[in-house]
């Protein structure tokens, strides 16, 4: 492997490293400051766009290419918000750049609206996060008083306006359109899109949604150049001219039964073996894996055997997973029952699922209700099918649903059934010598009294 | 409009939310923030509560009340205690003991799962991924994150937040 020094996380462990002082020393700002006075938005535009930088926030579509949708010569105001309601299970590198290095963020952040000729940034943070909304107000307080926000930036003429803005625990305020609703005051129920946000997002003006890790990509890109980034990771495929490379460095979190769980920086590209060997110190208590999640619960699972999977945009998805996601990996060891994984997994997603569309409420809570049932000693076999049938039917890919939580409530539930199926079956058949192979409808009642 | 007057906000908390005003085009904006506001200074924010805030923002109680009923977040019959505990149930936490934490706490407090202590200390919330899976398992104990948690070490920890807190 050859060596990568850390640039997003460059300011870990460095004392008082989320004040301005510290992070002018490292070099931050200046590029903001040229780009102001020597580039128009445009440009800006196009500079992200050669970069071939894809959104982190989990699917990886082009941030260039998102910012050219903004209408042109729209009156205003444009809007940008940047989400920061990282609440994919596993997923942590947001925290990270909000506490250790804010005012990263903030220069992407100012790049990106001036990029986009967006008046008012709005970042939405979970609630889960008090020490980063504490480090980020702070840090807007500085820049505001060093004149990096507020009217007329640098003397150049851009003004922006960068706030805070609390979320209330809800995993689908992650949701572009759902975070915009939220903002908006309203319960989160994603949109119907088209419109776009890019066309009509927050208080129905043209908005653009980008990730934390993303602005901070920008502000490394305005810095070190696009050629600097493009030589990081991995590049398209010649063969797909659909591919548009994974380029960059990239945050990955990972977390569950490693020894050193963390937040680490590498290329686009590493494979997960690498990530738990090389960072992560191993599998934990010198057992071996069993299987782990690529990047986010809802991507699915790797087996061990797939391990040497590149974690790039398109890796994942060669061996059945939804993506990359957000790059978060979690460990499951030897000891891990699969049908404990899949539980904890259908329970969160029974959980965070808004209500708003029949497929995903109705399909998250019964799958739940389903492998609890199974726990409690009553599975049959038949409930893999019934399960399958939910996971292949509900979602944004089936055509079911408005937004893509769905999709990250079925993954897990096909991968972990189509991957370990045995270890269902034989589960099943130990607790429920019985009734295993009792193919009847389960009676209401029966189920009622499984719980 | 349903009352004249307000009955649960104070003047600080009006101030407070007429603050944040200028930052949004739209007072809808609002309801989420003055939630906040309330919540964080009541715990709670009761139907009185909606009333005033959807008057101080102009729109019907019942939209105040659709958008804080969606957020399990707040709690509107009864305040939480004073030291609000999300543990963290998700799958990181998960794997290293977290529901074994959620668990020993509740029977050491005599309380259920979303439950509050008869002297008003101590709500335990099962709470989904806390972001925080580098110090699996975890509680988010008000502002405070307590990491790296076992059954033992968590309840240590919470009676500090909690001596903290009176």
């Amino acid at each position: 492997m050859t060596p990568f020094k850390p640039v997003l996380l460059e300011a870990v462990g460095i004392p008082d490293s989320y004040t301005l002082a510290s992070y002018r020393n490292r070099g931050g700002y200046a590029p903001l400051e040229g780009l102001l006075r020597e580039k128009q938005p445009a440009e800006v535009v196009e500079m992200v766009k050669a970069s071939g930088l894809r959104g982190r926030g989990g699917a990886g579509f082009s941030t260039g290419l998102k910012w050219t949708f903004l209408p042109k010569d729209h009156p205003g105001p444009i809007y940008l918000c940047v989400n920061a309601d990282e609440s994919e299970p596993g997923t942590f590198n947001n925290r990270f750049l909000m506490e250790d290095d804010p005012h990263q963020v903030l220069e992407g952040t100012i790049i990106s609206s001036f990029a986009t000729r967006a008046s008012t940034a709005y970042i939405y943070l979970r609630y889960e996060y008090p020490h980063a909304w504490n480090r980020l107000q702070g840090a807007i307080d500085e820049c505001y008083a060093a004149g990096l926000l507020g009217q007329n930036i640098l003397g150049t003429g851009f003004s922006l306006d960068i706030y805070l803005h609390r979320g209330a625990a809800a995993y689908i305020c992650g949701e572009e359109t759902g975070l915009i609703e939220s903002l908006e005051g309203k319960r989160a129920w994603p949109r119907i899109k088209p419109p776009f946000p890019a066309i009509e997002g927050v208080f129905r003006k043209p908005t653009v949604v980008n990730n934390v890790e993303t602005m901070a990509c920008v502000a490394q890109i305005a810095r070190r150049g696009v050629d600097w980034f493009k030589s990081i990771g991995v590049p398209a495929d010649p063969t797909n001219p659909r591919d548009p490379g994974s380029y960059g460095p990239k945050l990955y979190c990972l977390s569950g039964h490693v020894e050193k769980p963390g937040c680490y920086e590498a290329p686009l590209g590493i494979t997960l073996r690498e990530l738990v060997d090389d960072f992560g110190g191993g599998v934990w208590k010198g057992r071996k894996a069993k299987a782990a999640i690529p990047g986010g619960i809802s991507m699915g699972l790797f087996t061990e055997a797939e391990f040497d999977t590149p974690l790039d945009f398109a890796g994942p998805g060669r061996v059945g997973c939804l993506g990359l996601g957000t790059a978060a990996v979690v460990v499951l060891d030897e000891t891990v029952s699969i049908v404990d994984f899949l539980h904890n997994s259908c329970r969160f997603f029974a959980h965070e699922s808004c209500g708003q569309c029949t497929p995903c409420r109705e399909g998250t809570s019964w799958s739940l209700r389903m492998l609890e049932r199974i726990r409690a000693g009553q599975g049959r076999l038949k409930d893999l099918d019934l399960l399958l049938e939910i996971g292949n039917t509900m979602g944004m890919m089936p055509g079911s649903t408005i937004c893509g939580l769905a999709d990250g409530a079925a993954w897990p539930i096909k991968n972990a059934i189509n991957k370990f199926r045995g270890e269902f079956e034989d589960y099943i058949k130990r607790t429920n010598p019985e009734g295993w192979m009792v193919t009847d409808p389960v009676a209401a009642l029966q189920i009622v009294g499984a719980h | 409009m349903i009352a004249q007057g307000r009955r649960v906000l104070t003047n600080d908390m009006v101030t407070e939310i007429e603050a944040l005003s200028p930052r949004y085009p739209d007072r809808r904006a609002l309801v989420l923030p003055a939630l906040h506001v309330v919540h964080k200074a009541l715990r709670q924010v009761s139907f009185d509560a909606v009333v005033d805030i959807a008057n101080l923002l102009g729109f019907p109680p019942a939209e105040v009340q659709d958008t804080l009923s969606f957020y399990q977040f707040f709690h509107q019959e009864k305040p939480h205690g004073r030291v609000r505990a999300f543990v963290c149930r998700s799958i990181s936490c998960a794997l290293r003991g977290g529901e074994d934490v959620l668990e020993q706490l509740c029977r050491r407090h005599g309380v259920e799962p979303y439950g509050t202590t008869d002297d008003g200390s101590l709500t335990i919330e099962p709470a989904e991924c806390l972001g925080a899976c580098d110090f699996a398992p975890c509680i988010l104990a008000n502002d405070d994150l307590l990491k790296n948690l076992s059954p033992e070490s968590a309840a240590t920890a919470i009676d500090e937040v909690k001596a903290r807190t009176r």
